[in-house]
């Protein structure tokens, strides 16, 4: 059995010893639990200190847990606080691009809608919170493939259903249209998953850049795109709302 | 599509909130085109007393107009009239020579004046003046905090009497301020605010000088009571006067009754409901003031300009959102208010767990200080997450028995209830709500329908925008609940609720 790396084994036994109690501990008492020379476990703690493990209070130079711990154990983000936190923005981009908005992130072998805003025309729509699309075929569903791991994986092994002439369903040319959505930011389907119907969408980031969830605005494809091609000022304002929901993540939890 | 808001002109709306004040700038659309909010400080000087320090607020306020008007990019010519909405019935007296408050603001929360209004309902009781001015006795209401201004600070009677004290509710003291203040600052306040003090005869809309004279609040320091909707007069003076000098000062609306203009309920019977740590339903009902056999309050809507009054029913809940903080903060069975709606949906339903969490006694349509709060119904089959369940199914049941008694009192059954607040984004509380109402829940695409309601009244003042059908033409549904409960379902749970709203009573024995 291959020998364990003894400094990883120390910053272990220092993290439980922390953790141990409220109160913080200074270097010799940490020193001395463990025996360990002062030099040695300064130098862990320090390491520990720059991942944001270990916090140092400024006035008593004592050591304490670091926030980083905490946000490692709740590294899940609660996809009815995402809906929370795009409520304001998705309401906008509904109201500037006269389309209907939808949130959706990856839920089994799927895009699952979280947050639905009607379409501002009065007409009679019904609420799709709750309903799955397709991850290959549909705006929200390819960016999620581009950007997060586990999603792309699901649609290599997947069924590439063909919904509509336009669907790509040979993995070749599949990857190369994530290719294209990463390098421009935003993926759109027009008419491969449902005929006469248009979609522009942009990942949703955390704050350490994970791909937590896509935003997008779905219509008629005469009015999303124009001679042929997406309006750009559509791909602009799904962008800046993306852009803005992300920056409301990044903030301090509440 | 309707992108850019770059072309004007605008409205700008202040909001004088219980935490914070905001100012929202709103273009022709009624979309939001900047907003600025500070937060001021909450100052307990006795358990039950809560204060504000009416100074800071109206630093506060001068603040977030500026810094709103400059997020937009867009200078005086660009505002077409500004508008006020306000905390409720926060009480303040100012020196109208000095323009310094002779107190901090007694805040609509304070529960100082409990024993004055027992007092004040002698043999009647509690209802003693709501005939003419439609509220019970309550400590909520300005015109007995004004009268323990008086009576508790020293000399100010005699000031007051001699007419140098001024009397306001927070929309008064933001129109004197932006109005000039001591050089010739108006004096004013708008009906619904006045309809909040105790002191306004209802079917007059005039200071009912006998309720003045019994609650012992001298004529003199009352401001004039004017619409909600016209131009008392204009930014003078000050750091706010060199920037936004000229622009009308059009509207003031208390903030329940901007949320109800804000949501264009309009119509006799259309209703809104505001959904944050407590809940406030306002239906209106035209102009008809619908005296209340139910425990709601009878309050005016608003008024634009010399048209007839609206007069509207109000109930309100005490916790709702709150409930929900309570089970972040105190039970910890979740980490953030959303995650309320992730541990609620993973059952079916509540498992026969209710709660009603009448943690200071049950409001409308009850009103019993003596009862508190029961979870009923548990066995060892319920989870957490029933729990979870149960918090949200009470505050729609609460809504529901607010919703009944308006329908009681005022003979008009609910079409639709529109929402707004911050609960709006749990989905499963929207559908519950439609559920149990047996009716559609509408949510509208501004969210901040309370700014928008002040910068709509403001707007009509001035004629940016020429009638209510034109903001009804801007009100967006962004999303609508329909309900899908059967309704033998639907009344056997409501049993279940009102048996354990039944439970709650009688818990303090030497109270009711």
């Amino acid at each position: 059995m291959a020998r364990n790396i003894q400094s990883l084994e120390r910053a272990a036994a220092m993290l439980r010893l922390l953790a141990g109690g409220e109160r913080r501990l200074g270097l010799s008492d940490i020193a001395s639990s463990l025996g360990l020379a002062k030099g040695t476990a300064h130098g862990i703690l320090r390491t520990l200190q720059q991942e944001g493990f270990v916090e140092q209070d400024a006035a008593s130079g004592r050591y304490q847990l670091g926030a980083e711990l905490l946000r490692l154990g709740t590294t899940y983000l609660d996809v009815h606080e995402l809906r929370a936190r795009a409520l304001v923005w998705t309401d906008d981009l509904a109201r500037s691009s006269g389309e209907s908005v939808y949130l959706g992130v990856l839920h089994q072998h799927g895009v699952l809608i979280v947050h639905h805003v009607f379409r501002p025309d009065d007409s009679r729509q019904v609420l799709e919170v709750g309903a799955m699309q397709p991850l290959h075929s549909t705006a929200l569903g390819k960016v999620l493939t581009a950007y997060d791991p586990v999603a792309h994986s699901e649609v290599v092994e997947g069924e590439r259903k063909a919904f509509t002439a336009r669907t790509t369903t040979e993995l070749d040319a599949f990857e190369g249209v994530l290719d294209i959505t990463r390098a421009r930011g935003y993926g759109a389907d027009v008419e491969e998953t449902w005929e006469g119907v248009a979609s522009v969408a942009a990942p949703i980031h955390d704050r350490r850049r994970m791909p937590v969830g896509a935003v997008g605005v779905t219509g008629a494809v005469e009015r999303i795109c124009a001679n042929g091609e997406l309006r750009p000022e559509l791909i602009a304002a799904v962008r800046d709302c993306a852009r803005a929901v992300s920056r409301d993540l990044g903030a301090a939890r509440f | 599509m309707t992108d850019a808001h770059t072309a004007g002109p605008f409205i700008a709306a202040i909001d004088q909130g219980t935490t914070s004040s905001r100012c929202i700038v709103f273009d022709r659309d009624g979309r939001i085109v900047s907003v600025d909010q500070k937060e001021h400080e909450q100052i307990f000087p006795k358990p039950g007393w809560v204060e504000h320090n009416a100074a800071e607020i109206w630093t506060n306020v001068q603040e977030v107009v500026a810094s709103a008007i400059e997020k937009a990019g867009i200078t005086r010519d660009d505002i077409k009239a500004i508008g006020i909405t306000n905390q409720r019935e926060t009480t303040l007296l100012w020196d109208k020579n000095t323009g310094e408050p002779v107190h901090n603001a007694i805040v609509w929360q304070d529960t100082r004046t409990d024993a004055l209004c027992r007092e004040l309902g002698r043999n009647v009781g509690q209802d003693r003046f709501r005939r003419e001015t439609g509220l019970p006795l309550a400590s909520y209401f300005a015109g007995p905090k004004a009268r323990w201004l008086l009576d508790n600070v020293e000399g100010l009677r005699e000031r007051a009497e001699a007419g140098d004290i001024l009397f306001g509710t927070m929309d008064s003291w933001v129109i004197w301020n932006l109005t000039g203040g001591v050089d010739g600052g108006h004096h004013v306040t708008d009906v619904t605010n006045a309809s909040r003090t105790l002191l306004m005869n209802l079917h007059t809309l005039e200071w009912d000088e006998k309720i003045a004279e019994s609650i012992g609040v001298p004529l003199a320091m009352l401001p004039e009571i004017r619409s909600s909707a016209e131009v008392y007069g204009e930014i003078t003076g000050g750091k706010l006067g060199d920037l936004l000098g000229g622009i009308p000062v059009a509207s003031a609306l208390g903030d329940q009754q901007a949320a109800l203009f804000g949501q264009t309920c309009f119509s006799e019977g259309e209703a809104k409901s505001t959904y944050g740590t407590g809940t406030f339903m306002l239906m209106n009902t035209g102009d008809k003031i619908i005296n209340s056999y139910s425990g709601l309050l009878t309050t005016v809507g608003y008024r634009i300009g010399d048209q007839a009054p609206v007069y509207a029913l109000e109930g309100s809940i005490a916790v709702t959102g709150a409930l929900v903080q309570w089970m972040r903060d105190q039970m910890g069975l979740i980490s953030t208010a959303a995650e309320i709606e992730t541990l609620a949906s993973s059952v079916e339903d509540n498992g026969g767990a209710y709660f009603v969490p009448a943690f200071s006694g049950l409001f409308a349509p009850y009103w019993r200080p003596d009862a508190r709060g029961v979870i009923a119904g548990l066995t060892r089959y319920v989870t957490k997450a029933h729990i979870a369940r149960a918090v949200l199914e009470a505050t729609a049941w609460q809504t529901r028995e607010i919703s009944d008694a308006m329908t009681k009192d005022s003979g008009v059954e609910l079409a639709a209830l529109k929402v707004d607040g911050g609960m709006t984004s749990n989905n499963l509380l929207m559908q519950t709500l439609s559920d149990f109402l047996d009716a559609p829940v509408v949510r509208p695409m501004v969210a901040e329908t309370t700014c928008l309601g002040a910068a709509y009244a403001a707007g009509l003042a001035v004629g940016f925008w020429n009638s209510t059908d034109d903001l009804r033409a801007n009100w967006r549904r962004a999303a609508e609940w329909t309900p899908n409960m059967a309704a033998e379902k639907r009344d056997r749970e409501y049993k279940s609720w009102l048996k354990a709203v039944e439970r709650t009573m009688g818990w303090l024995e030497d109270e009711s």
